[in-house]
Order: structure tokens, then C-alpha cells, then sequence
């Protein structure tokens, strides 16, 4: 009754700095648990931002609670308030008493009792680390310059650091039991009379015990081994099995590296000290599970992708890199793309990377009859805007082909290349040369269409060619097409089941 | 990437503080705090720092991402010429700005983001970055050319009448023939 209720308020911050570090550790479990349990920890930057908005609003009340509890505390201990605040400030200054108020002196003011306690010292070192980094991972900032908010968000050590320590000063009190108790409901009308009669000795206090670190050591313990697990993974030789420069500044990496196990559609990141000794870059694996290597394509896009790809230009033929991390592979596997007999695949713009994985996994377990492999037909859907820096893609889905024509198989993949950016010359460039056989765009047999799909036309041509099967469709590209073909999966499934079904997968790449 | 731009960073910290400022202004004055009036200093002072920072500059590169309605203040802002322009002087008014926060509590916690803030700029303004405002560009739209609005005075050239007329004895290099294969619709 005597203290201030704020217990609720740091509670509440507790369980959000918990539930972040525990999201921290997401690469750590992606690796070992099912697929199931992966697939909601994916979301892991969205549950970041949430819990980072929440601790932020928790220490705004948090702190503007303590702003007023310690102007109150400061000007009950002067005697400005009634006879028992008074009373009650004053517990301690004798002997055999423990205080209560945590400000003793009666000349002092809120600001010095802040920075000369450890939870005022605390609360505002870690509120300003909080300020920093958040102010640093504003959008503007972390498109533009990652690096500055990639280095201050490591203040997040000086923030769990500080929330821990933060109760050591044990200054939130609570009243102790005393025999014979002290009766709050009838001591509180007369203060001057405790200790004088039976009913109210000096009531005692001790401070509570301090209880953050009860709620962030597991998930730290759980961050610290993702990142010594980061750092024991740095230290295993990576060898490179091939570097191909591709056209547009396109660098394939093939790497070998003891027990590397991949699956469709992961990631992995990778650092190379000799450009950047911190930092660590995610890439998308283009390789299937059925090598014996895995690659990367690597695009230069900024500074560390640059620097690389200069440096590995200036290399002699058939040498081996500089040094090169691998941590992952990362992110759910697209499994389910083979469990459909049809599969209709539509990757947009730099979303066509983990489609590269899938293919020449498809075809891999297609020739090796694998009975993993329910699909027999795939409808392949390409849409960008340019195919500058995809020409690799483009020679991947060549050499796909010509294998299956070789096969006499040229009915199992379809696929369709959409130009969103073309303009008159485009237009005027595939007019001359449209009765050549292969597309002047690609080189590929199928022609390049422009604009962007009819998807009533595809789903209506996809039902009548396949008037049967259940046709599983993968998207990885923006949002607006992912709710686009959601409606016209449901649209043209049909309610028999003997008939076509379209089942729309939202996978995140 | 390449380089970076504190100022973009100095701007948002500088923001942040003004909201900061202003809501431990507030709370000293709302609760009445002893010497109050260092929080009524930040109430003003606060709401005058997010006027001035709230409109973000344009980065070297020339492009820059805009606030929601910051184009009002980016032309108050922008009237001040050399004052606003000039990052030494805003680094020297926010650590002037922010010494009176230091008296008390509730603003303490503002100065200290200020303080951090005008360093930033300082780093920017030893860089040599301006802030330089936001405004629509006009583009000029590429206007046809004046002779495309009149009707074209002379016929396409042709060859002579002679060699156009359609002769008997070759009926069938007379016959037209399509460019292109002509098909019916097929949706």
C-alpha cells in the first residue's frame, strides 16, 4: 500500500526483452526443428520490429512513471505532502529502521538521486543506447547506410547489460511481516503514535529482489551459442569449387564444404574478411541438393558485393578465392513443390533466384526417377522487368531445354518469360525478327511475351490441359500478385475433386 | 552505398530529441515539478526543434524520401537561407538548445539525445554536407513537335502512275498478299 505500483510496468518490458532475444535465436532452432514450427519463426523481422515498437512504448511510460514517482518521493521527503507521508519518508534515519523512501537526503534533487543510484544510472544509459538504435534503424538510414545501423544496433549489449543491473539497487520496497505486525488500516491515521503503541510497531521494509535476469539469461544463453555457433562455422575451411563470371556483373560462386547439407530454396550468409571483416550477407542458393557442391549468384549491388566481385575478377584462372565464411543454410525448404503433380512456379523479378534451386532440383530427381517427385508437368512463369543480370537464369532454363529435348521430354516444363519494361524499341526489335525460331531475347524456344500475364487466360489453358490434377502454385515475387492469384486459384478450383484444384502456397523465399 | 550521410542520421536523432524534449516538458509542467519552468523551456523548445528538423533534406545523389507534408515546412525552412543550410550552425544551436534541459529530471534525458544529435552534425558539417531541401521538380514534358497538328500538304512518294497500275498478264503479283499470317481470334 505503501509503495509505488509500477511492478506491472516492469514486468511487461521484462517479457518483451525475453520474447526478443528469443526471436534472436531463430537461425539457431530453424536448423533443427520441423518444418512446421519453422514457418511462423520465418516471420522473424515482422515479430522483431513488433517487439522492438513495444519495448519502446513500455520505456516511455516506464520512464515517464519514474519521472513522477521521483519528484513525488524527492518532495515527500522534504515535507511537503500530509503527516504520514512524512512519517513514512522519515523511516530510517534512526537506527534499528529501514527506509522506505529511497531519496535519504533531504537536500538533494530528483536529478542527482538519478544519476547516483544504479537504477537511475542504469535506466538512463540504456534508454539512450535504446534511443540510438532505434533512431538508427529508421528506414532512410538502414536502406542508405547499413553499415551505421547494423554497428548500432549492436547497443543492444549495453541494453540487456543495464536491464539486468538495473533492480540491483533493490530500491522498489515492499513492507516486511514484523511480529507483532503492523496494521496498515489503523496505523495509517496515526503515524506519530508507531512504536509508541501495540498495533503499530515500526513497520520494516526490504527491497524486492531483482528479476530481469530471470527472463533474459535463457534466451541469451540461446543468442550467445547462435553466435559462437556463427563463429565455429566461420572457422571450417570453405573450398571454391569453380568462380564464373556471368554477364551484367553476375558472379556464380561454387563452393564445397564438409557437411553441408542444403535443401530447395535456402539461403546462407557469407563473409569474406579480406573485404569486410564484420559483416555477413545473406544470398539465396541456386544449386540443388542433388550436387555435390552448392553456388550462389552474387550481383553487385553495393559496396561489399563490388569489392568482391573486383577482386575475384583480378584472380589467375583456376585459383582458389580469398577466405570465405559460410553460415546456414537458413530459411524453410520449398518441399512441397514436389508433392504436386502439376506445378505452376511464378517467380518475379529478383524472386526468380530460389526458383533456379528448385528446377534443376525437379530435373535432377526426374532423371533418377526419385519417388519423392510427384510432378510431371511444371508451368513456369518468369516475370521482370528486364532480363539484365539474369541472363544466367535464362542460360539454366537453356541447358534445361536441351536436355529435355534430347529426352524427347520438351512437354514437361513450360515457361513463360513476361517483359514488364519493354518499350517501342523492344517492339520494333522483335517485329523484325519474329519468324527466327528461337527468341531474340533469351535464345530460348519459347517466346518472350511483354506486359504482364493474362491470368485468367493461364489458369483457364493450365485446367484444360490438365482437366484432373491438383496443381500446386508457388509465388515469389510482391504482395498485391500473391492476393491476386490467391482469388484465382480459389476461382478456378473446382468444388469436384476429381477435377482440377489449384492450391496457392504462399512461401516465403 | 558508398559514403554516408550523417546529417540523415543527425536528423532523425534530432527529431527524436524534440519529441523527447517535448514530452518531458510536459510532464514537468502537468505535474507541476519544482522549477517547472525549465520544462516549459522544453515544450518550446522541443516543438521548435521538430518544426526545424522535420523536413528531411535531399541526400548528395540528389533523390531523397520525403516526410508525410513536410513541403510547408521545407519552404519556412528553406527561407532562412544560410542559417539552416549550414550544418556547423545547427550542430552549435542544438548544444546551445540543450544545456537548459540539463536543470531538471524530466529533460535531462532530452539534452543528453540533443547533445548526442549536435555531434552528429558536427561530424556532418566537418564532412562538408548541406542540407539542401526537397522540392518538386517540374518535369518538362516533351512536347511533338509544332508540325504534327497540321495535315500533311503532299502525298507519300509512289512510283510513276505507270508502274502502279495493276497489268493483265500478272494477275498474280497483282493479287495483295498479307504481311503477316492472318488468324482468327483465339480469345
Amino acid at each position: 500500500m505503501y509503495c509505488i505500483r509500477h511492478e506491472p510496468l516492469s514486468v511487461i518490458i521484462k517479457i518483451k526483452a525475453f520474447l526478443n532475444i528469443v526471436i534472436e535465436f531463430y537461425y539457431f532452432f530453424l536448423q533443427c526443428c520441423g518444418r512446421s514450427l519453422r514457418k511462423p519463426l520465418d516471420k522473424n523481422i515482422t515479430f522483431h520490429k513488433c517487439v522492438a515498437y513495444m519495448i519502446a512504448l513500455m520505456t516511455a511510460v516506464h520512464t515517464i512513471a519514474h519521472l513522477l514517482n521521483l519528484e513525488w518521493f524527492n518532495n515527500s521527503r522534504d515535507g511537503e505532502y500530509d503527516i504520514l507521508s512524512t512519517t513514512l519518508s522519515a523511516l530510517g534515519d534512526s537506527a534499528n529502521e529501514t527506509f522506505l523512501n529511497p531519496i535519504r537526503s533531504t537536500t538533494t534533487t530528483p536529478t542527482y538521486v538519478a544519476f547516483t543510484t544504479i537504477a537511475g544510472l542504469t535506466g538512463v544509459i540504456i534508454t539512450l543506447a535504446l534511443i540510438l538504435i532505434i533512431t538508427s534503424s529508421m528506414e532512410v538510414i538502414r536502406r542508405s547506410y547499413f553499415e551505421v545501423f547494423w554497428y548500432t544496433h549492436h547497443l543492444f549489449i549495453v541494453f540487456f547489460a543495464g536491464l539486468v543491473f538495473h533492480g540491483a539497487g533493490r530500491i522498489v520496497r515492499h513492507l516486511e511481516t514484523t511480529d507483532p505486525p503492523h496494521n496498515t488500516s489503523f496505523c495509517k491515521d496515526q503515524p506519530l503514535n508507531w512504536g509508541n503503541i501495540p498495533e503499530c510497531p515500526i513497520p520494516q521494509f526490504e527491497g524486492g529482489f531483482p528479476q530481469t535476469w530471470m527472463w533474459v539469461l535463457g534466451p541469451m544463453i540461446l543468442y550467445i551459442c547462435e553466435r559462437v555457433l556463427r563463429f565455429i562455422r566461420y572457422m571450417q575451411p570453405v573450398m571454391y569449387r569453380k568462380i564464373v563470371m556471368r554477364p551484367s556483373s553476375v558472379l556464380e560462386l561454387q563452393l564445397v564444404k564438409n557437411g553441408f547439407k542444403m535443401e530447395v530454396g535456402q539461403y546462407v550468409f557469407l563473409n569474406c574478411p579480406e573485404v569486410s571483416q564484420l559483416e555477413w550477407h545473406p544470398f539465396t542458393l541456386t544449386s540443388a541438393p542433388e550436387e555435390d557442391f552448392f553456388s550462389v549468384h552474387i550481383r553487385s549491388m553495393g559496396d561489399w558485393t563490388g569489392n568482391l566481385i573486383n577482386m575475384l575478377e583480378k584472380l589467375p584462372e583456376g585459383s582458389q578465392g580469398p577466405k570465405m565464411a559460410v553460415d546456414g543454410p537458413f530459411g524453410t525448404a520449398s518441399e512441397d513443390v514436389f508433392d504436386y503433380e502439376v506445378s505452376m512456379l511464378i517467380g518475379c523479378g529478383i524472386g526468380v533466384t530460389p526458383f533456379a534451386s528448385i528446377l534443376k532440383s525437379i530435373w535432377y530427381k526426374f532423371k533418377e526417377s526419385n519417388p519423392k517427385l510427384r510432378t510431371r508437368k511444371i508451368y513456369f512463369y518468369w516475370l521482370c522487368r528486364e532480363t539484365h543480370a539474369f541472363e544466367w537464369f535464362a542460360d539454366l532454363l537453356q541447358v534445361l531445354e536441351k536436355e529435355m529435348t534430347e529426352r524427347e521430354m520438351r512437354h514437361f516444363l513450360t515457361y513463360n518469360l513476361y517483359l514488364t519494361g519493354w518499350d517501342s524499341s523492344h517492339a520494333a526489335h522483335v517485329m523484325v525478327h519474329f519468324d527466327k525460331d528461337t527468341d531474340v531475347i533469351t535464345g530460348l524456344k519459347q517466346k518472350t511475351h511483354y506486359g504482364r500475364p493474362n491470368w485468367d487466360k493461364e489458369f483457364e489453358q493450365i485446367c484444360n490441359e490438365n482437366p484432373s490434377s491438383t496443381v500446386g502454385t508457388f509465388l515469389c515475387g510482391p504482395e498485391n500478385l500473391a492476393k491476386e492469384l490467391e482469388r484465382k486459384c480459389v476461382e478456378y478450383s473446382d468444388v469436384d475433386p476429381r477435377k482440377t484444384r489449384f492450391y496457392f502456397n504462399k512461401e516465403n523465399f | 552505398m558508398g559514403k554516408i550521410e550523417w546529417a540523415m542520421w543527425a536528423n532523425e536523432q534530432a527529431l527524436a530529441s524534440g519529441l523527447i524534449l517535448l514530452t518531458g516538458g510536459i510532464v514537468g509542467v502537468a505535474g507541476q515539478f519544482r522549477n517547472w519552468q525549465f520544462a516549459a523551456y522544453g515544450i518550446a523548445a522541443g516543438i521548435f526543434i521538430c518544426l526545424l528538423e522535420y523536413p528531411r533534406g535531399c541526400k548528395a545523389k540528389g533523390n531523397g524520401v520525403q516526410r508525410p507534408g513536410q513541403y510547408c515546412l521545407t519552404v519556412c525552412v528553406k527561407a532562412f537561407g544560410p542559417l539552416t543550410r549550414n550544418y556547423y550552425i545547427r550542430a552549435l544551436l542544438h548544444a546551445a538548445l540543450c544545456v537548459p534541459g540539463a536543470f531538471i529530471l524530466c529533460t535531462v534525458l532530452g539534452c543528453v539525445c540533443l547533445a548526442i544529435a549536435s555531434i552528429i552534425y558536427l561530424l556532418a558539417a566537418v564532412r562538408g554536407e548541406q542540407w539542401l531541401p526537397i522540392l518538386p521538380r517540374a518535369e518538362p514534358r516533351e512536347k511533338p513537335g509544332e508540325s504534327i497538328k497540321e495535315p500533311p500538304q503532299n502525298p507519300p512518294p509512289r512510283p510513276p502512275a505507270e508502274m502502279r497500275r495493276k497489268r493483265a498478264e500478272d494477275m498474280e503479283g497483282a493479287a495483295y498478299t498479307n504481311p503477316m499470317p492472318v488468324m482468327p481470334n483465339e480469345y
